[in-house]
């Protein structure tokens, strides 16, 4: 789910980012309908980072419109250091997190990433031994719902690395860039949010019994049981 | 190098990334070799973010891109 290029817009062929600045080359010297070429690619992963952080579907898609706005407004100021997509996400996380504190909903979660990320000892779910879960079937809904009630029950700061990482699949420096904080943050926050999902949902589907990662064994490779 | 199970968890996620030098990658390997525990924390949790990598956990609100666009060509079509 990485934020890559469609191979059908224009500049088909080449890399993601010779096609962005070709792309925002011609924008700014007035092809502004090709924003919409632009953005295309990346409109599914600003989303989840909105939703990463507001966690619900329409304030979420709200914020995702209005980096969309934000970034066409401000193209101008793009500066090439990074790749677009992530000044884009960058946008789409200031944006979400603006919402938050014009909500007063964060109120015990600190976005300044001190406290939150020192190492207090935590610890995974020790079970004896996860190689032992049968293959056997539960349903996709079930799986989902798992996993976006563990995400969700992240702090906002775990959630957001997590969904940027490991769903959008960003590099840690591309994470860091899009947060605003060092690589280092981003490194202890994903150690964190990892273990924290490992915790709530190790025992949850090994309880279960079944066969969930039966679901997606076409995906894991050859490592999983 | 000799790391007991609380050092192997602070390194779990640095060792998914590949991001361990290689004496500590050994070390950790060592330990999981002979510690059942700390080898299924590494299996649940690497099969676990490959479980929310997968397209089908998140999805988008039906409509969602038409709607943007929409928002966007009239933005685009008020600054021309």
């Amino acid at each position: 789910m990485a934020a890559e290029a469609s191979s059908t817009s224009p500049g088909a062929g080449v890399s993601p980012a010779a096609r962005d600045s070709e792309l925002i080359a011609r924008i700014l010297s007035g092809e502004r309908k090709l924003f919409h070429e632009l953005v295309r690619p990346y409109e599914k992963s600003v989303y989840f980072a909105t939703f990463s952080i507001l966690q619900n579907e329409a304030d979420a898609e709200d914020a995702a419109q209005e980096t969309v706005l934000k970034a066409l407004k401000n193209l101008g100021n793009f500066r090439a250091e990074s790749k677009f997509s992530t000044w884009l996400i960058s946008i789409a996380v200031n944006e979400a997190r603006a919402r938050l504190r014009h909500a007063r909903v964060l109120k015990f979660e600190s976005v300044d990433g001190s406290s939150p990320d020192e190492d207090d000892g935590f610890t995974p779910s020790v079970i004896s031994d996860w190689r032992e879960v049968p293959l056997q079937t539960l349903e996709r809904k079930e799986l989902r719902e798992l996993l976006q009630k563990a995400i969700a029950s992240l702090p906002e700061i775990y959630r957001e690395v997590l969904l940027l990482r490991d769903v959008e699949e960003f590099s840690i420096a591309e994470a860091a860039v899009a947060l605003g904080v060092g690589e280092g943050v981003v490194k202890t926050r994903l150690l964190r949010a990892r273990l924290m999902m490992q915790k709530i949902l190790a025992p949850q589907l090994k309880s279960k019994r079944s066969g969930l990662f039966g679901l997606f064994r076409s995906r894991a490779g050859g490592s999983w049981f | 190098m000799v790391l007991n199970c609380k050092h192997v968890w602070a390194q779990i996620s640095n060792y998914i990334e590949g991001d361990v030098d290689p004496e500590l990658r050994e070390a950790v390997e060592q330990h999981l070799a002979h510690c059942r525990h700390c080898a299924a924390v590494l299996d649940s949790t690497r099969n676990i973010l490959v479980l929310i990598a997968d397209d089908r956990v998140f999805e988008l609100p039906m409509g969602y891109s038409g709607r943007l666009h929409a928002r966007l060509q009239q933005a685009i079509a008020a600054s021309t």
